[in-house]
């Protein structure tokens, strides 16, 4: 299938020793439609992998899949080499995933959400919080209800995750939605410097990527 | 904003406690709560209402109600808990902060029963502490009040627990009607029938030592597999 060729052929870094998500042989079928078959690729630490592919055509199947949010596929997925099933625990200590809900209460505030969220997976003093808020451009609305704020902004908060999480796997399920020109040019900035240093990415968008940094290409499409 | 915050990129094991994530989740639950007053105010009007027209519709002679006030007390603590089941994991799936507790690396069993928990402290507790002001309007024999209270106090528990398996498995569908109500009510109905039975023994003076042991192994065994089978059922709701 053409993807796992796409994958393949755009990787160009000096091959690093073992890559951190490795794919093999997944097939997803739905409602009787083959979604994907035979999907192979692996991403490497440092690395940027755009899922791209038309509506429909699976990616956020996929993405909920490789977070085992979704079990209805057939295939072998690793993590750090093992594979995901066996060591969920260690798995899901470095997975982020942000989806199309983002997992903001509108009832809380940002930080009471943010605080929550981090508990699960590390520990954030107030500090952090607000310094990550800042990051994402929502400095001073801390302690808004989420209810009085707009889609981009909850999409904000969610994305303050992202710099309050010591996770090296980031799964991003079209985070470019709701943000407006500056929320973009953040957010690849963010997506660059995680790759940066040594972590990985994982997002589907329509949106053209710009990112100072060499991107990889997974294609659903057939 | 190049800088970050220091917790990045650490590469280690989780260092969150799985207590303080349940701690977090309790926390959040009944912060929740009481942000929505009327989430916390309305399984007790119901339970309030719900008792009150036993009264008007059977009959206001005290013998009668004498008869019927522990089954009264005890349906109607039945309901009001099933009233507020809903908001277990409705919202939490809906804005999906769901998605996010199922991807937590921390023991999915803690935190359901976190939630299960601050359930319980929002929708059963309220209704144990108003029971004895109802029984008494319902003339329940003043010796049976305590009984009410300790059955209600090991019984509502376990309405929470096994809610929060119903709702876990329909949490996922568009249109739920009275689903919920017809696979949880049949769990539930050892409790209400050792209850009920208990608060009538205990005006009779008859020894209550089955009943309570029997309250308590179903408390135990829903407080040790319930949750499981809550995080079972909400893996496949959000798959």
């Amino acid at each position: 299938m053409s993807a796992s060729a796409a994958a393949t052929s755009v990787h160009a870094h000096d091959a690093p020793a073992s890559p951190l998500l490795q794919a093999s042989a997944l097939f997803c079928e739905r409602d009787d439609r083959v979604l994907f078959s035979d999907l192979n690729f692996s991403l490497f630490p440092g690395e940027l992998m755009q899922v791209q592919g038309s509506n429909g055509s699976g990616k956020t199947t996929l993405l909920r899949i490789l977070c085992g949010l979704n079990s209805s596929y057939e295939g072998e997925i690793y993590w750090d080499g093992v594979a995901i099933d066996e060591d969920r625990e260690s798995f899901l200590a470095s997975l982020l995933y942000i989806g199309h809900r983002v997992g903001v209460n509108k009832i809380l505030t940002a930080r009471e959400n943010l605080r929550w969220s981090s508990a699960l997976h590390a520990p954030v003093t107030d500090a952090d919080i607000d310094a990550a808020l800042d990051g994402v451009g929502l400095a001073g609305y801390a302690d808004v209800v989420c209810r009085n704020m707009s889609a981009g902004q909850h999409q904000r908060v969610s994305l303050a995750r992202l710099l309050l999480s010591p996770a090296r796997l980031w799964v991003l399920d079209e985070p470019f939605t709701t943000l407006d020109v500056h929320g973009v040019k953040t957010l690849e900035r963010l997506l660059a410097d995680h790759a940066g240093r040594g972590g990985a990415v994982l997002v589907t968008t329509h949106h053209k990527l710009d990112v100072p940094y060499e991107l990889r290409r997974l294609n659903l499409d057939r | 904003m190049t800088t970050h915050p220091s917790p990045q990129q650490s590469n280690q094991r989780p260092q969150v406690s799985t207590f303080s994530a349940f701690q977090a989740t309790l926390r959040r639950d009944l912060l929740i709560a009481l942000k929505r007053r009327n989430d916390l105010l309305n399984p007790l009007m119901f339970f309030l209402i719900v008792v009150s027209l036993f009264p008007l519709g059977v009959s206001s002679d005290p013998v009668q109600l004498t008869s019927i006030a522990a089954g009264t007390v005890w349906v109607s603590a039945l309901l009001a808990s099933m009233l507020s089941l809903d908001n277990l994991y409705r919202a939490d799936y809906e804005d999906g902060s769901l998605e996010q507790l199922l991807l937590s690396p921390q023991p999915l069993y803690f935190m359901v029963l976190a939630k299960n928990i601050a359930h319980w402290l929002i929708s059963g507790l309220p209704v144990v502490l108003l029971a004895p002001l109802l029984a008494y309007m319902l003339y329940l024999p003043a010796d049976a009040y305590w009984t009410l209270v300790f059955t209600l106090l090991l019984g509502t528990p376990v309405l929470s627990l096994f809610g929060s398996i119903g709702v876990a498995l329909t949490v996922g569908l568009g249109s739920r009607g009275l689903i919920l109500a017809v696979i949880v009510l049949p769990l539930t109905v050892p409790v209400l029938i050792i209850g009920a039975k208990a608060v009538a023994d205990a005006s009779l003076g008859v020894s209550l030592g089955m009943h309570y042991a029997l309250l308590g192994a179903i408390l135990a065994m829903s407080l040790s597999l319930a949750p499981l089978a809550s995080a079972a059922a909400l893996k496949i709701s959000v798959n």
